[in-house]
């Protein structure tokens, strides 16, 4: 009974998932102006994914070779991606044992295949750009958006170092990549996981409108074939 | 086609197929009245074999198993050819189905289609719409995303509040202390072919009363009553095939261009036909700050919410919850008007199911908000201070969507009736 007065409870001060992105937590999330069609972005995206965060995410509903989607082949897979597995056609699969990473880390890092569609393009974006050090936490970093994440700043050679002053997040110590280009280097890596997290979302579009198309000719048709039925009923 | 007719004469001794089409398509007579609000039950008929056709196709690659059901969901999704789109087509199926549903009951509302001879029809009907709950219901756990997991514990957990037998209720249908393994599969069995099942004989006896006592139409006049002398046609009715099966095309070419802009172009709706939260796998150690459910149960939700505990039990909520769908059956025996259309009722009648139909809309509506969402009334007022407006407000609405039905009897005789003409007009 008290189980279920909490869940009610929880259910009253709940809102429903539609705003769930953008209202977790007070910071107002930046907008991640990805492009789906830029297959050079997507392709750079998966280099930064499989490079910086298949190593302790699983993304394990996903296969290698269906990055042939974005312009890669098989032998470019191999050659340059094929870290943690043998062949084109393995899951995104990590070597990390889960307990034992909740050991590490307090949580164990998430499977990352869909996480765009639970998240949010702007959560993921604003996200890996928010990071800030923080000695009280275990690790060492913070996170804006996502407070006392237990995530440490796994970009923080790219990005540089960051401080939260006055509320406000001060790059302290450059990193090897300017502003800019940290921000086009997560944006690429946004984009590939949103990409990732629905794969046919490349194809949707363009099929959608030769369907919808088929169905107003098909409209027109139907529409006089009722005429014509119709014109003896008074 | 003497060939032919030989081969059918064949056939019709040993099964009457000939006579079938004649007596529910060929000389199946309609009234030559139905407005676009017509469309709706033969739409959900369209989609009860859509979800079916989809639904045996995604059952070949699901996997209802606690360990491998999301991930299989997702090997649909990538790398089944073309599953995106039926899962798509099931999940949208299931939110335009309760769409349809809806403006089905509403049309068979306002057009007094549940009045005499028509009361078994409507029971019928409303037997399915419960059966539908249940079967979105079961449904919804399948994926076992965090909405489904916590969705399922919160709903089961509702039988927890039976006086009595509450814990063992809940806990007989779970099959275990919590939402588990057991719990997706029998999800699962009540989902792909119990529900189904009985949904197909329900929707046979659904069609069997209508095509007994024949359509209602929007004038709510009696087409049997004035036949023509000679035939025995009805002067006002008009074959089913071909007249409503070709009208019937531009409503179902109009229903696919909907779908499919949602299949293709926004799937999830926003998050009211997929919610976001879903697409994290279920845990049943962490439980989401949000729990709500999907769009189609919010007004039902609402007056859950609505009701306030009594001497600490949450069963008076549970209760009205249920009363708010049950109450629909007593519709037929409710309703005194001496006329069947909303044309020829007064405008007592009228008023009052605006106020239906708001309330119902309001009560959805907030479903999907916290309750909080509209901050708090001011300490000073009465017994109400600190009160959520949002709950307010849920409370004066639940009281109207109530009194719209318990006071039917007393509104619907009172009501000044417009006389009824013989013969359907078209407007």
């Amino acid at each position: 009974m008290k189980k279920f007065i909490a869940i009610l409870i929880s259910l009253l001060v709940s809102f429903h998932s539609g705003v769930a992105l953008s209202a977790d937590g007070s910071y107002h999330l930046d907008k991640a102006k990805i492009n789906l069609d830029d297959e050079q972005s997507l392709q750079r995206g998966a280099r930064n994914f499989i490079n910086y965060c298949l190593n302790c995410h699983s993304a394990n509903y996903m296969r290698y070779n269906r990055l042939a989607d974005i312009g890669l082949s098989d032998d470019v897979i191999k050659e340059n991606l094929l870290f943690t597995a043998d062949k084109t056609g393995d899951l995104m699969d990590i070597s990390m044992d889960s307990s034992e990473a909740k050991k590490w880390f307090g949580a164990n890092p998430p499977n990352l295949t869909v996480t765009a569609r639970s998240r949010g393009k702007d959560w993921i974006y604003s996200y890996l750009r928010t990071f800030y050090v923080d000695d009280s936490r275990e690790l060492g970093w913070n996170n804006l958006v996502y407070p006392n994440a237990a995530m440490p700043h796994v970009l923080w050679e790219l990005q540089g170092i960051q401080n939260l002053e006055d509320n406000k997040l001060k790059l302290n110590k450059p990193g090897l990549l300017s502003t800019e280009e940290y921000d086009q280097f997560v944006l690429d890596t946004t984009n590939y996981m949103v990409f990732m997290s629905e794969p046919a979302k490349l194809v949707r579009h363009k099929i959608g409108y030769y369907v919808i198309g088929f169905l107003l000719i098909l409209l027109i048709l139907v529409i006089n074939l009722k005429k014509e039925f119709w014109k003896d009923v008074k | 086609m003497q060939k032919n007719n030989g081969f059918m004469s064949w056939v019709d001794q040993r099964l009457p197929v000939s006579s079938f089409i004649k007596n529910h398509l060929t000389q199946y007579y309609a009234p030559k009245n139905f407005n676009f609000l017509y469309f709706f039950g033969a739409l959900a008929i369209v989609l009860f074999v859509l979800q079916i056709l989809t639904g045996i196709f995604l059952t070949m690659h699901y996997k209802p198993d606690a360990l491998h059901a999301f991930a299989s969901v997702e090997y649909i999704m990538r790398d089944v050819s073309f599953g995106w789109v039926i899962r798509y087509m099931h999940s949208t199926g299931a939110s335009l189905f309760f769409v349809v549903i809806y403006m089905h009951m509403f049309r068979a509302l306002i057009y007094g289609s549940y009045k005499q001879p028509r009361e078994l029809l409507w029971i019928f009907g409303v037997l399915i719409f419960l059966l539908l709950m249940a079967e979105a219901f079961f449904g919804y756990l399948l994926p076992w995303g965090q909405m489904s997991y916590w969705g399922a514990q919160v709903i089961v957990n509702l039988f927890a509040t039976v006086p009595f037998i509450g814990p063992d209720l809940a806990e007989w249908v779970r099959g275990d202390y919590l939402v588990s393994d057991a719990t997706l599969n029998r999800f699962f069995a009540f989902h792909v072919i119990a529900l189904p099942l009985a949904l197909a004989g329900l929707i046979f006896l659904h069609l069997a009363a209508l095509h007994s006592v024949g359509s209602n139409n929007p004038d709510g006049i009696e087409i049997k009553e004035n036949k023509d002398k000679k035939t025995g046609i009805p002067l006002d009715g008009i074959p089913f095939h071909p007249y409503y099966t070709v009208k019937d095309l531009i409503g179902l070419t109009v229903f696919l261009i909907v779908f499919a802009s949602i299949i293709f172009f926004m799937p999830e709706v926003g998050g009211y036909f997929l919610e976001h939260n879903n697409f994290v796998p279920a845990d049943p150690l962490v439980t989401p700050a949000h729990i709500a459910p999907v769009w189609y149960f919010t007004p039902f939700y609402s007056i859950l919410r609505a009701v306030p505990p009594i001497l600490n039990s949450q069963f008076p909520g549970v209760a009205a919850m249920g009363s708010a769908v049950l109450i629909l059956f007593l519709v037929p025996w409710l309703d005194k008007s001496k006329v069947k259309s909303i044309r020829y009722k007064g405008s007592l009648y009228k008023k009052w199911i605006i106020a239906f139909v708001i309330s119902f809309l309001v009560l959805g509506y907030l479903g999907t908000v916290p309750s909080n969402v509209w901050g708090q009334m001011p300490k000073f007022i009465p017994l109400l201070g600190g009160l959520d407006w949002a709950t307010f407000v849920a409370r004066i609405f639940t009281v109207i969507y109530f009194a719209f039905f318990i006071l039917m009897p007393w509104y619907s005789k009172k009501d000044k009736t417009k006389p009824v003409p013989k013969r359907v007009t078209k407007k």
